[in-house]
């Protein structure tokens, strides 16, 4: 991943704070077309508001944030509804709509496209249904009787629905089982790769910056401090970061992803 | 979106194979378009599809291409790709290894056996509904004289914020409400009974339906349709976030912990906010009497001590513990009832609204019918 794109995210300056407590100063990062960014840090350094911000679901106190070339602060309503076409986002647990089934969930941003009749929109829903791995009469559940892994996935189906350039995922596999997360770090990496996907994680899980993440940036002192592959994070001499790469669960990591890596060469 | 690019389609069907050109984006924006063209084109044994000039193709737009080469294929046809850059074949890799094989799903049976065995689904369920709000009674009444029993591990603090919950804050709008129909009742009687040069009748007729009925009954409407639907919101929603499960693994008992303080609550404060009904609906009844019919306070007054037996009273205030019981446990039973998501909430709240309004209503009846029974 050395030939960088173009930029797709670009944060300048930004600052965001809740009252007195300042989360983000002067805070600037770059995304590339076609990565998987892996956004980390301690809990409380601003991870999702970071998502958020950028998403749009939060006003930033300062600094410019421009996303596929349009600034999303001063841009007007057409643009941004324009912009929110070309990125999808999936929220923790899913948040699908409990009121509808999941193929119904998958629908609701396809009602956006003219010219597009229900029956195709419906064959659509199930093939972005059956791409992230869910069987083919899940569409026709609600998202209570479903697990929260495959909530997970019916909410990446939605975010997938139109074909974002862009995907915000907020952290994927939290609170999944270990195979469970393993397969959506494959699915996640799978897709990115074939789909051109340009992914935006924010993530506590080591092993999903290991198998999905080209670049990881991490967030401390209310700035992203470092970017880089997780072999530049290794060498990076700042306490947080040392603690959090060279920890035991980081070690165990790495050993994984090495163990993985000649299996693959072999 | 008006200045999205079109997508062409061109068809040339001489030769041994049918070629197809596709030109511009091939995208969910153009799906409906191209869907139709290709739709268009009926059994062919041989086809080239020629996708040089598309500019874009995302996964819908490959979805309509592994979706014309299947239905050829299954009219016995084979469709050939040509042009195809390696992103484009990265999709439609990707796709056709996705594409949904629809499995039948269990067809819902319809038809009359279905809708007898419905109705039949829905009378059980009420049937268990009734022995599980009788359940709750009795869990209830045996986990408060177990609090009688043993007075320390009675949780006084918690009945007396309840109280302050269900009675002291419902006291304005059951007075008001209470006036109001108080002085509706004067307003209509005195208009009815000027006829017959009744008027001073209008007293017994505010005295005896306000104290018998109205004051009790629309009080406990009230309170069903402000507390019981916080008692199921509030416990509800602790069982949904798995708090009542912590509570059991902690070896406090829910019922005593929940529903006691709650309910005796209402048991205290209902026949309190009954009186205060009386009281309000009387002073409207008064008020209009006065002001309509020119009958004197003072003349209310004496009126309504000599023409109303105190049974009137009784037989409104014996209602409130009844009324409060079933509040009380109707909402504590819907709390219960609440799944793990925020929708059961929201439908076992107004479940619990709507079911204690109408049993009080029933209960209402059943008393109305007793007393005439025994002749009070």
């Amino acid at each position: 991943m050395s030939a960088r794109g173009e930029p797709v995210i670009e944060l300048r300056g930004l600052r965001n704070q809740f009252g007195t407590q300042v989360v983000h100063d002067g805070l600037d990062l770059d995304v590339y077309r076609g990565e998987v960014l892996g956004v980390v840090g301690g809990s409380g350094t601003g991870k999702s508001v970071l998502l958020r911000t950028i998403a749009g679901l939060q006003t930033p106190a300062a600094g410019s944030i421009r996303v596929l070339g349009t600034d999303v602060r001063t841009a007007d309503l057409a643009a941004r509804t324009a912009l929110q076409m070309r990125w999808g986002v999936m929220f923790q647990d899913g948040a699908l709509f409990s009121s509808l089934t999941v193929r119904e969930n998958v629908e609701v941003p396809m009602r956006g496209i003219p010219d597009l009749d229900p029956g195709l929109a419906r064959e659509l829903a199930d093939l972005k249904i059956s791409m992230v791995g869910l069987p083919y009469l899940a569409g026709d559940k609600y998202p209570s009787e479903l697990s929260g892994g495959m909530r997970k996935r019916a909410g990446l189906a939605r975010a997938l629905a139109l074909d974002p350039e862009i995907v915000f995922l907020d952290e994927p596999t939290a609170g999944l089982d270990p195979i469970g997360a393993a397969d959506f770090d494959q699915l996640i990496r799978g897709l990115s790769r074939s789909l051109g996907l340009t992914v935006f994680l924010v993530t506590h899980d080591l092993d999903t910056l290991h198998a999905v993440c080209d670049r990881i940036a991490v967030l401390a002192e209310r700035k992203v401090l470092v970017t880089g592959t997780m072999q530049d994070m290794l060498s990076v001499d700042h306490p947080w970061v040392r603690s959090y790469f060279h920890g035991p669960r980081a070690r165990a990591a790495i050993d994984a992803a090495e163990a993985a890596q000649t299996g693959e060469d072999r | 979106m008006g200045g999205s690019p079109e997508v062409s389609i061109e068809v040339e069907t001489g030769g041994a194979a049918t070629r197809i050109a596709v030109a511009g984006p091939l995208t969910i924006r153009t799906l409906g378009a191209a869907a139709r063209r290709l739709d268009g084109i009926g059994p062919v044994a041989e086809a080239r599809l020629d996708l040089g000039a598309v500019t874009r193709l995302d996964t819908a737009g490959g979805w309509l291409v592994a979706r014309f080469r299947a239905r050829l294929a299954e009219a016995g046809g084979r469709l050939e790709l040509a042009g195809a850059t390696p992103e484009m074949e990265a999709i439609l890799t990707s796709v056709e290894r996705a594409m949904p094989r629809p499995e039948p799903a269990p067809a819902p049976p319809r038809g009359l056996a279905e809708r007898v065995a419905g109705l039949g689904r829905a009378v059980a369920d009420t049937g268990r509904t009734a022995r599980g709000l009788t359940a709750y009674l009795g869990l209830f009444l045996a986990r408060l004289g177990r609090g009688l029993r043993h007075p320390r591990s009675f949780r006084l603090t918690a009945l007396v914020h309840h109280c302050e919950e269900v009675g002291v804050k419902a006291v304005p709008i059951v007075a008001l409400m209470s006036f109001l129909i108080g002085i509706v009742l004067a307003f209509q009687g005195a208009s009815q009974l000027r006829q017959f040069g009744a008027e001073v009748f209008v007293v017994d007729l505010i005295a005896v339906s306000i104290l018998r009925e109205l004051g009790i009954l629309l009080t406990a409407i009230i309170v069903a349709g402000r507390t019981a639907s916080a008692f199921t919101a509030a416990i509800g929603s602790m069982k949904m976030r798995e708090e009542i499960d912590a509570m059991r693994t902690l070896g406090l008992d829910p019922a005593a912990v929940l529903f006691v303080p709650r309910i005796l609550a209402l048991l205290i404060m209902l026949p309190i906010l009954g009186l205060i009904a009386n009281l309000a609906g009387l002073f409207g009844g008064a008020l209009m009497s006065w002001l309509e019919l020119g009958i004197s306070p003072a003349m209310f007054r004496t009126r309504f001590l000599e023409g109303t037996d105190i049974s009137h009273l009784t037989v409104g205030m014996v209602k409130a513990p009844v009324f409060a019981l079933i509040i009380g446990v109707v909402g504590c039973h819907a709390g219960m009832q609440v799944g793990s998501n925020a929708e059961s909430l929201g439908q076992q709240t107004s479940k619990a609204v709507v079911a204690a309004i109408f049993a009080v209503i029933v209960a209402d009846a059943l008393f109305s019918i007793f007393f005439a029974e025994i002749g009070l």
